[in-house]
């Protein structure tokens, strides 16, 4: 309460416990201390690792111009916290306010940041996903051994799921000459995230990249040899990709279940919070003492109508968190909303890929310059007569613009002429996104729900 | 937690929503980034001692100021505390 | 009678200073005099945002009227050149611009820039030894001209003691980007015409040279390069080399000039360079904020009706975009007339920002930083002469004609 003395309390000897050692846990310690925290602070997280930074994992790392351990975070600042690395949290109590570790500690907390994140969705058949030769990509230790296995030179490799990791790993197996075969449910590549005609042009990519790219269907078992290596993988329109390296992309799965009975507003979506990342309990009613950031927050999005918007993006990661540490060391005046554009990147076959909004609540498709054949272009994403968002193939250099015309909800089609508007991209077409009963690959952005104030929102912890 | 490390790093990430390709880094820091293709950056995460100086160029010449890299010692703000 | 702002701004007599000049016209972030002079944008954000704006042309014939084009584009009669990829759009520009970089820069050329670092400095010496009677030295003439223009030649392949030559011919199609109201714009444009004729005829004969003998110049380079855009028709590689020469001669000599005369104002920080040479690099990057060599962006045009700040800017108006303002906008910058090099966030708009920031940007940047570091740490106590020095006419190549400096002498 205002002017109680409890925030400067708070501030001067309080306990703020930040679980989750990632990207978005590392910047909100930082950005607790450059707002003045100097109560203690502990940061605890499941990996042995110091923060790392992922986006090289996929990139970098199995082209084999960097090593998987070696990709730690830059500091900012020094943050004088407490490191409880190695071991998970395990559950949560928060009518005493403490978080339980795996190894059976407890650490009190007067404000707590979860920012636990996302894990690779494994391989479904429990067995097979045992095989040794089977992959998953999410973190330094996956990536070192997936870059080990590449190195050694496998017969071919098999990619399921050519979302953006997916295709990251596909890239980076052709430019180190190894055989590929990527398989996708869905129509094309990337067609989750950006839809079926800049899909195409992914597809296209991937084709002359040299990667056997089979779309429309899916892996239905992976076979292994006596020793339990993997050897091939059976595929539902018959046929069958001999392969020794099976990397699983079916996208993530929100770390949440540490969370369940705790009464907070957790489950498979993520965490429910407010748009200054303060998490709802499970009567969706806000608290006080708990926020969330990154990969496992879901916020309402004011631009997007309030709908709560789950992102897996870098800086999503990182504007959350600050305004998580701003906001749990502040008067309720001074709180502040999450209100960036959501935006993100992926480079694959030679190509940048950028992106600004939320294409995949998108209907329609305008190329607005450039074209789809050069591989050099911006489009723009409409939904119910406005601009939503916008992707650029090598030609990020113009999407802040477009980044304007999203944040003020300009009218689609835009009707301006710009330099580079070419006879195909002067009538807006079907963006062509998948039916969402439909599932693919995991997506980058999950929607759910509407307003806190709608009363069909449930939320349903994970049992 | 006592660090193994013994040579001297700095630990570098690049904003890429920020980066828009202007290559700069590339051209001055050549053994730290690469451009893959006409815009899209490759960098080495961890710098030695060696490329500290044509890194602090590349950071100081990013037009858009998206090149992150160690402001604190590393050894000594790494992981402290208790296990 | 009172001067229009914009003629106070192109006025000679307020050369030395701009500044205050700039901080008014901020006062009016789209200043427009009337019929068809040019919408003058002068604040951070709008420039930004104006040189992402994919409804800007830079391209001089989508200008709905040329009367009121205080830019005289050279007749396109027979043997002219076409316009340079700065001012073409998307997607000859892109195509150009992207095959100039091949021979230049990465992907394709990673190090070339970098693989230069030891030349550089051997010319910077070279000159710096060559410098007579340190008790009266023209830094212009003596260094910051002949620095950038030798490494050009050698970088493009042309020869040094063709300098004279092509001197003339590049200071004419300078002057001819100067929005100089009073000027005989006919004239002007006529001497301009001429001028590119003529180092059109003089760059066809040294490329039809290093076609039959190709060097590892970027001139052999792009005369037989074949990537994926295929090779440049003769037209496009003139063009080419033309903007090439004339921009790394009219551009790096103001940056070097404007950057020892703002050290020689502000002492503690030269003092702080001579033993930090780590300070060069943020140094000249608020040196392109704080005195940038490309005062303002006269060539820009609206494809359709644009709003800014709730002013309607029709479609075919000529658009100027005053970089050296923006880059002095407190709304941006803390302080911004002081001369900070620790700034922590110089996102200036001294090489302009889009597909369109400057080509040379990283060889600008690595002669000023090398030129800067070993001025300061060879010349003894240096002093200024005159302050302000005589500027040259043009008030978009903004910078010293020279710069008049005495030491005590020039350390080994």
């Amino acid at each position: 309460m205002r002017g109680d003395g409890a925030l400067e309390r708070l501030g001067r000897e309080g306990r703020i416990v930040v679980v989750g050692a990632s990207l978005a846990g590392l910047r909100a310690a930082e950005a607790l201390r450059d707002e003045g925290f100097a109560g203690s602070l502990t940061v605890i997280g499941d990996e042995p690792h110091e923060p790392y930074d992922r986006p090289p994992l996929s990139k970098q790392v199995l082209l084999g111009r960097a090593s998987a351990g070696r990709t730690a975070l830059p500091r900012l600042r020094a943050v004088d916290a407490t490191w409880r690395l190695g071991v998970a949290a395990s559950g949560l109590d928060m009518a005493a306010g403490l978080v339980r570790l795996a190894d059976g500690d407890e650490v009190p907390y007067d404000r707590l940041l979860i920012a636990t994140g996302v894990r690779a969705r494994p391989w479904p058949q429990e067995a097979e996903a045992e095989l040794d030769g089977v992959f998953v990509l999410r973190t330094s230790d996956d990536s070192a051994a997936l870059a080990r296995r590449l190195d050694a030179g496998p017969e071919r490799v098999l990619v399921i799921g050519a979302g953006f990791t997916g295709s990251e790993i596909a890239s980076a197996c052709r430019e180190r000459g190894l055989p590929v075969t990527v398989a996708e449910r869905g129509a094309a590549p990337l067609v989750g995230a950006l839809g079926g005609v800049v899909g195409a042009v992914a597809a296209d990519m991937q084709r002359e990249g040299g990667v056997d790219l089979r779309c429309g269907v899916m892996v239905t078992a992976l076979e292994g040899d006596a020793s339990g290596r993997v050897r091939a993988a059976r595929l539902s329109d018959g046929s069958t990709v001999e392969t020794d390296v099976v990397v699983v992309s079916l996208g993530a799965t929100r770390n949440t279940e540490w969370l369940a009975g705790s009464g907070l507003g957790a489950g498979p979506r993520g965490i429910a919070c407010d748009a200054g990342c303060r998490a709802f309990d499970i009567r969706g009613i806000v608290t006080d003492d708990i926020y969330a950031a990154g990969d496992v927050a879901r916020c309402p999005h004011p631009l997007f109508g309030y709908q709560f918007l789950a992102l897996e993006h870098w800086g999503n990661a990182v504007a959350q968190a600050r305004i998580a540490a701003h906001n749990m060391l502040s008067e309720s005046a001074e709180r502040v909303p999450h209100m960036e554009v959501p935006s993100f990147w992926s480079a694959q076959f030679g190509v940048n890929i950028k992106s600004v909004g939320v294409p995949s609540m998108a209907t329609e498709i305008l190329i607005t310059q450039g074209s789809l054949e050069s591989r050099r272009f911006v489009g723009v994403y409409g939904y119910q007569g406005r601009v939503i968002g916008a992707v650029s193939f090598d030609h990020g250099r113009w999407l802040p613009f477009y980044q304007e015309l999203i944040e003020t909800t300009a009218p689609f089609p835009p009707p301006f002429a710009t330099v580079d508007r070419r006879p195909g991209g002067q009538r807006p077409v079907d963006a062509d996104f998948p039916d969402p009963s439909v599932p693919t690959h995991g997506p980058t952005v999950t929607l759910s729900g509407y307003s806190p104030a709608d009363r069909r929102t449930t939320f349903t912890p994970a049992h | 937690m006592p660090l193994e490390r013994t040579d001297p790093v700095v630990r570098i990430a690049v904003d890429l929503n920020r980066c828009q390709g202007y290559a700069q880094c590339a051209f001055l820091a050549p053994d730290v980034f690469a451009m893959h293709g006409e815009e899209a950056l490759l960098y080495v995460p961890e710098a030695d001692e060696e490329q500290r100086e044509q890194l602090a160029r590349a950071v100081a010449a990013c037009p858009v100021q998206a090149i992150l890299v160690d402001a604190v010692d590393v050894p000594a703000e790494a992981v402290s505390g208790a296990r | 009678m009172t001067q229009s702002l914009l003629h106070q701004i192109l006025d000679y007599a307020n050369r030395a200073d701009p500044y205050p000049l700039y901080e008014e016209l901020r006062r009016t972030p789209v200043h427009h005099e009337g019929g068809d002079g040019p919408y003058v944008i002068s604040t951070y954000y709008e420039i930004r945002s104006l040189l992402h704006d994919p409804r800007i042309s830079s391209d001089a014939r989508n200008l709905a009227s040329q009367a009121g084009d205080p830019l005289p584009e050279a007749p396109q009669g027979e043997g002219a050149l076409p316009p340079g990829f700065l001012k073409l759009d998307p997607p000859e520009h892109d195509r150009l611009r992207r095959m100039t970089n091949r021979p230049f820069g990465p992907p394709h050329s990673p190090r070339r820039v970098d693989g230069m670092r030891p030349e550089l400095h051997d010319i910077v010496t070279g000159l710096i030894d060559g410098i007579g009677d340190p008790g009266r030295i023209d830094l212009v003439e003596q260094f910051s001209y002949p620095f950038p223009v030798t490494v050009i030649c050698r970088l493009l392949g042309v020869p040094r003691e063709d300098e004279a030559r092509f001197h003339v011919w590049a200071d004419t199609l300078a002057a001819s980007l100067d929005p100089d109201p009073d000027a005989d714009s006919a004239e002007r444009g006529k001497g301009a015409h001429d001028a590119r004729m003529q180092l059109g005829m003089y760059l066809a004969g040294l490329i039809e040279e290093r076609r039959k003998n190709p060097g590892d110049d970027m001139l052999s380079q792009l005369a037989t390069a074949e990537g994926e855009d295929g090779p440049m028709t003769t037209m496009e590689l003139l063009s080419t080399a033309a903007l090439l020469l004339i921009a790394g001669h009219e551009t790096t000599v103001n940056l070097i000039t404007n950057g020892m005369l703002t050290l020689l104002r502000h002492p503690d920080v030269l003092e702080r360079l001579r033993t930090e040479p780590r300070l060069a690099a943020p140094l000249v990057e608020e040196l392109l904020r704080f005195e940038p060599p490309v005062q303002l962006v006269p060539q820009r045009t609206t494809l359709a009706d644009i709003e800014v700040r709730g002013v309607t800017i029709p479609k075919g108006a000529a658009l100027w975009l005053v970089l050296a303002s923006g880059n002095r906008d407190p709304k941006r910058f803390t302080d911004p007339d002081r001369f900070d090099p620790d700034r922590p966030d110089i996102q200036h708009l001294g090489l302009g920002s889009g597909i369109h920031s400057c080509f040379g940007a990283p060889l600008a940047r690595l002669e000023t930083q090398l030129a800067l570091s070993e001025l300061a740490r060879r010349l003894e106590n240096p002093r200024l002469l005159q302050d302000p020095p005589p500027y040259r006419q043009n008030a978009v190549l903004r910078g010293p004609r020279e710069l008049q400096i005495a030491c005590d002498g020039i350390r080994p």
